[in-house]
């Protein structure tokens, strides 16, 4: 051993301090999905804030794929914080995103298909958009607040994992305050807002975990 | 299955890092001083350049301080270190390439100074150990942020984290490190 790696040795024993193993990531992901839940749960419980869809609705494909997206990019970003994990689960929520993503692109073209017209539609796929936006800022910010405490060696797949969850964690919270018929364009502002917020939790989360 | 001397040396492993998450300095040193040929030995596969072999397993020794935490003891310890090892390995040979794409050839480069003054300085082994001596005489905190960021070429954030310290307080001790070597370099070569 060479005088350096025995000084640096002696450098990390003089500022060992104890520390509190941390818990196991799905335990980790756990928490932070039952939080989001439970939030989630009395939000939705609020008296005013009740659907009124006529129409159309999500399909149950759709529904599943976005909350199967949503929870496994959380585990998945909980997996890769921790040096020991595959880095395998990066690729977790892509199976469940693409079933989402093609899903929703066969709504669109079925509300189109169906030939409903433009002046019926409500103009609301802008508050669709800052909906999803919006909502993911907390729980972004929640989310790498407990991800930071693992000190990831590689933050871009943790951040860019947990990006993905956020934004599917949106768009699938959404579903209980969308006041209108689902249309083509809510559909693309969905898919256009968690791109957006893939990317902006990613880049911000490789910041903030590195 | 592992043979038995490697389930003994295991187990010792996750013995000494627990008790080490403990805060139990003794156990973390024979622990950091134990691992360091294991580390050699994985890195070696990928790197054969010594002095970057030695980087990186310093490398390797910051990392396990730093994510220290997310060891559980529950779990066998030498995949958990593997893991690191293999992380570090990939980013140095990841920053060698771009190091590698980024630099030219110079036939020259081994050519040493003509003049015999600059030789005698710049070749002789008896400057890296003058060094090694001055570092030695800077307080813990000084010579700790001059290795980090000038001998490692960490920069100021991972600095910090190794530390502890602000990047204020790096930039301070580093110019006060320099400071203080200047002026004993200078005292040697006047009493020379």
């Amino acid at each position: 051993m060479t005088d350096r790696t025995q000084q640096l040795i002696a450098d990390l024993v003089t500022q060992l301090t104890p520390v509190r193993p941390l818990r196991a990531p799905l335990a980790r992901a756990a928490t932070w999905l039952a939080v989001i839940a439970v939030l989630a749960a009395l939000v939705v419980m609020y008296p005013t804030r009740v659907l009124h869809r006529s129409t159309y609705t999500l399909t149950d494909v759709e529904l599943w794929s976005m909350l199967a997206t949503a929870v496994l990019g959380v585990i998945a970003a909980f997996h890769l914080s921790v040096p020991e994990s595959s880095r395998r689960w990066a690729w977790a929520p892509i199976a469940p995103l693409i079933v989402w993503v093609l899903s929703s692109g066969h709504s669109c073209y079925r509300i189109w298909h169906a030939g409903v017209p433009a002046t019926n539609l409500p103009a609301e796929s802008p508050e669709c958009f800052r909906f999803i936006v919006i909502v993911s800022v907390p729980l972004a910010a929640f989310l790498l607040w407990m991800l930071r405490r693992a000190r990831p060696l590689a933050p871009l797949p943790v951040a860019f994992t947990a990006g993905i969850g956020v934004a599917a964690a949106s768009a699938f919270l959404l579903q209980f305050f969308h006041p209108f018929d689902v249309t083509f364009m809510d559909l693309a502002a969905h898919l256009a807002a968690v791109g957006v917020v893939t990317g902006l939790v990613a880049a911000s989360g490789h910041k903030a975990l590195g | 299955m592992l043979r038995p001397d490697a389930q003994l040396q295991e187990e010792n492993w996750s013995r000494l890092m627990a008790a080490a998450q403990r805060g139990d300095a003794r156990a973390y040193d024979d622990l950091l001083k134990s691992v360091v040929p294991f580390i050699r030995a994985l890195l070696r596969r990928r790197i054969k350049s010594p002095p970057l072999l030695e980087d990186v397993t310093q490398d390797v020794l910051l990392s396990v301080h730093r994510v220290r935490h997310t060891y559980n003891p529950a779990r066998p310890f030498t995949p958990w270190l593997a893991a690191i090892v293999a992380r570090r390995g990939v980013d140095a040979l990841r920053r060698g390439g771009r190091i590698s794409r980024l630099e030219t050839q110079d036939e020259d480069a081994a050519a040493t100074f003509a003049d015999s003054e600059a030789n005698n300085v710049l070749g002789s082994h008896d400057a890296e150990r003058e060094l090694e001596e001055l570092l030695a005489q800077l307080p813990d905190a000084q010579r700790q942020a001059l290795q980090l960021l000038k001998v490692r070429e960490l920069s100021l954030a991972e600095a910090s984290k190794v530390t502890g310290l602000s990047i204020g307080a790096l930039k301070v001790s580093v110019h006060r490190a320099i400071k203080s070597l200047r002026a004993k370099v200078e005292r040697d070569a006047a009493s020379r």
